[in-house]
C-alpha cells in the first residue's frame, strides 16, 4: 500500500531513533572536511536519524541476487585517441584562485616544523 | 503590443522576428521591463545581461535584415539556470561558496544556445547546489511563485519556472536530479522535460548526482519544448556520458509534433495517484477522460518497487553529491576562510562558512552511506533497488505506451511550510524520482488549477530516448486544453 508521504513523515519525526549516534555524525563531518557546531551536531544527529530510519524501508526487499546498477546508459567505457588536445592554460585555471603565487595556488604550509 | 508579445511562444517569436514583425531589440526589451517590473516580487534572477542581450538582439534584427541565416531560435530571449557554466557573469550554483566563480568555459547547451542566435537574459535562481524543492535552500536569495507569492516555486529550477511563468524570458534550461524540472514546471504551471540520461551534454552542468543529472527546457508550450530539445540534444565528446547518436538516434522532435500516437495505450498505477491531494487526483482523473475521448486505452500497471525510489534516491544522490562536492576546498576557486589555522581549516572552515545547511546534510549523508561499514547496507543496497525500479518500468512499458501520474502529491506548498523538516520536503519527490533512477524521459504538462487558482502538473514518462512520442503523447492533450493560455494574476493586468 502507498504511503501518503506527510503520514510518513510524522511517524519518523516524532519517534526518537538513534539510527546514528553523536559521534557519529562527528566523525562524518570530519571526513567530509565540515566544522559543524555543537548545536548543529545536535540538529544533524536528529535529522540523519530520522532520514536514515526511513531509508531502511528498503530493507523490506529481498535484493539477493540483484545487481547493483550504478547507471543507466548503454554504454561503458568511452575511449579517444591518446592525442594532445587544447587545454585551459594556466592563466584560465587560476584565475579563479583565492590566492595565487605566480603560477601556483597558494596554501598555507603542510608540513610544519615539527614533522620536519 | 509588449503585453501580448510576451504571451508568443518561442516558436511564435522566432517566425514573427524572422518575418519583420517584430524585432529582437523589442522582443528583448519588453523582456527587461517585465523584469524591472515583476523581479522584485518574484527574485527568479542571479543576475542579467542587458546590455549583452541587447547587442545580440541587434545583431540577430541586423542579420536577419541583411538575409543572412540564423540559427533555429533567433533573437528569443531565453534563460539558463545558474547551474550551468558560462563565460560571461558569474556561475553560482546559488551557494555562497561560488559567489564569485567566473567559469572559464560554456557549457555545452549554453553555447548551443548561442550558435542558435538565442539572447540570454540572465542565470535563474535554484537551490544550492540545486538540491532542494522550493528554491528556499538558495544561498543567495528567495524566489516566490508567480501564481501566489507567498508559496514557493518549487525546485531546484524554480527561478527558471518562476521567469517563464511569469513572462520574464521565453523559455529557459534546468536541470533534474530527482524532479528539479518537473516540479518547479508543475508549480509554476509551464510544460518542463526531463530528457532520458545521456540525450543531452552535461559539459560544464556543475555535478550534483552525477548517475541522475540531465539537462532539460522550461517553456510554455510542449511545442516550445520539442524546439529547445532539437537546439540542445546529441552526442558531445566532452561529455562521455551523452551517447552516441548510433546508439541512440536523435529525431526531428518537431517534425511530427502534432501527429496523434495511434493506439494510444496508458499505463496508470491506481494505488499511487490515490497518495496525492484531492485536488490533484481530480486534475489527473480529467486528464484521463481526455485522452480516453482521443481513443487511449488505459492499462493498469504495478510499478511494485515504486514505492522504494526516495529511499534509494537519498543514498544514491547525497552518495554523489558527497564525492561531486569534495572539490570545493577553498584552494582552486570559490570562497576560502580569511584566517585558517593550518591547511585543513581551508578545507574544512571554508566549506562551513560557505554551504548552507541542506548542502551540508546532503554531504554528510551521502558520507555516511559510503564509509567503511555502512557502504553495502545503504549504498549498494540502493543500487540493487535501483535496479528493482528499473525493471518495473521494463516490465511496464511491456504493456503501455507511456505512464502517466502526477507530478508532485500537492500543489505549491507555503514558503516556510517544509524548510524546517528535510525529510517532508524529500518525501515531496515522490512521483518524480523514478525516473531519473531509471534514466526514462519525463514531462510535466500543466492540466488545470485547485481551488486556490494553484497549477497542477500532469507527469507523462515513457521508455529510454523517444522524446519524440513523449513529446507528441503530452501535445495531444495541448491541443485539446490549452492551459498555457492562462497568466498568474500577478501579472494579469
Amino acid at each position: 500500500m502507498f504511503l501518503v508521504p506527510n503520514k510518513i513523515a510524522i511517524r519518523t519525526m516524532t519517534e526518537n531513533t538513534q539510527k546514528i549516534s553523536r559521534a557519529d555524525v562527528e566523525k562524518v563531518a570530519k571526513l567530509a572536511r565540515l566544522q559543524p557546531s555543537e548545536a548543529e551536531v545536535e540538529e544533524f544527529t536528529r535529522q540523519l536519524g530520522a532520514i536514515l530510519e526511513y531509508v531502511e524501508k528498503m530493507n523490506e526487499l529481498d535484493t539477493e541476487g540483484v545487481e547493483p546498477l550504478a547507471h543507466c546508459l548503454p554504454v561503458s567505457n568511452v575511449f579517444r585517441d591518446d592525442e594532445v588536445k587544447e587545454s585551459l592554460g594556466t592563466e584560465k585555471t587560476l584565475a579563479n584562485a583565492p590566492q595565487r603565487d605566480g603560477e601556483f595556488f597558494r596554501v598555507p604550509r603542510i608540513l610544519d616544523d615539527s614533522n620536519a | 503590443m509588449s503585453d501580448e508579445l510576451l504571451n508568443f511562444s518561442c516558436i511564435e517569436l522566432r517566425d514573427k522576428i524572422a518575418s519583420g514583425q517584430v524585432s529582437s531589440v523589442e522582443a528583448t526589451k519588453a523582456v527587461f521591463s517585465a523584469i524591472d517590473e515583476i523581479e522584485p516580487v518574484i527574485g527568479a534572477y542571479i543576475s542579467t545581461f542587458k546590455e549583452q542581450a541587447l547587442k545580440k538582439a541587434k545583431e540577430v534584427d541586423a542579420n536577419i535584415a541583411s538575409g543572412k541565416n540564423v540559427g533555429l531560435l533567433a533573437g528569443v530571449p531565453v534563460a539558463i539556470k545558474d547551474v550551468l557554466c558560462t563565460t560571461f557573469g558569474a556561475t553560482t550554483c546559488a551557494s555562497k561558496i561560488l559567489e564569485n566563480f567566473h567559469a572559464p568555459y560554456n557549457a555545452t547547451v549554453v553555447q548551443k544556445l548561442l550558435d542558435a542566435d538565442a539572447v540570454i537574459v540572465g542565470k535563474t535562481n535554484l537551490d544550492e547546489f540545486a538540491m532542494g524543492s522550493s528554491t528556499e535552500n538558495s544561498g543567495l536569495k528567495q524566489t516566490v511563485n508567480p501564481w501566489d507569492s507567498e508559496r514557493v516555486p518549487g525546485g531546484s529550477s524554480g527561478g527558471s519556472a518562476a521567469a517563464v511563468a511569469a513572462r520574464m524570458c521565453f523559455s529557459a534550461l534546468g536541470s533534474d536530479t530527482g524532479g528539479s524540472i518537473r516540479q518547479p514546471a508543475s508549480f509554476c504551471g509551464v510544460v518542463g522535460l526531463k530528457p532520458t540520461y545521456g540525450r543531452v551534454s552535461r559539459y560544464g552542468l556543475v555535478a550534483y548526482g552525477s548517475s541522475l543529472d540531465q539537462i532539460g527546457p522550461l517553456t510554455k508550450t510542449v511545442g516550445d519544448t520539442a524546439l529547445m530539445l532539437n537546439i540542445i540534444a546529441g552526442h558531445d565528446s566532452k561529455d562521455s556520458t551523452s551517447v552516441n547518436e548510433d546508439i541512440a538516434p536523435l529525431a526531428d522532435y518537431m517534425a511530427e509534433l502534432d501527429r496523434p500516437v495511434e493506439g494510444l495505450r496508458i499505463g496508470i498505477v491506481g494505488r499511487l495517484n490515490i497518495g496525492a491531494d484531492g485536488s490533484v487526483q481530480k486534475a489527473i482523473a480529467e486528464v484521463i477522460e481526455v485522452y480516453k475521448n482521443l481513443g487511449a486505452e488505459l492499462v493498469e500497471i504495478e510499478m511494485p518497487h515504486f514505492d522504494y525510489a526516495i529511499a534509494s534516491y537519498y543514498m544514491v544522490a547525497t552518495a554523489e553529491a558527497s564525492s561531486n562536492l569534495a572539490r570545493y576546498d577553498g584552494v582552486h576557486y570559490g570562497h576560502r576562510t580569511a584566517e585558517p589555522k593550518d591547511y585543513i581549516e581551508v578545507y574544512s572552515k571554508s566549506r562551513q562558512e560557505a554551504f548552507g545547511k541542506e548542502v551540508q546534510r546532503r554531504i554528510m549523508l551521502g558520507t555516511y552511506a559510503l564509509s567503511s561499514g555502512y557502504y553495502d547496507a545503504y549504498y549498494l543496497k540502493a543500487l540493487k533497488v535501483r535496479n528493482l525500479i528499473r525493471g518495473d518500468f521494463v516490465k511496464a512499458y511491456q504493456k503501455c505506451d507511456c505512464i502517466m501520474m502526477p507530478v508532485s502529491p500537492t500543489t505549491a506548498f507555503k514558503v516556510g511550510e517544509k524548510i524546517a523538516d528535510p525529510l517532508t520536503m524529500y518525501l515531496s519527490d515522490i512521483y518524480t524520482i523514478a525516473a531519473n533512477l531509471a534514466g526514462v524521459p519525463s514531462i510535466s504538462v500543466p492540466c488545470g488549477f485547485d481551488e486556490n487558482r494553484l497549477p497542477v502538473g500532469l507527469q507523462i514518462l515513457t521508455p529510454a530516448f523517444s522524446e519524440d512520442k513523449l513529446l507528441r503523447i503530452a501535445r495531444m492533450y495541448e491541443n485539446q486544453t490549452k492551459w498555457y493560455e492562462e497568466r498568474p494574476e500577478l501579472i494579469n493586468k
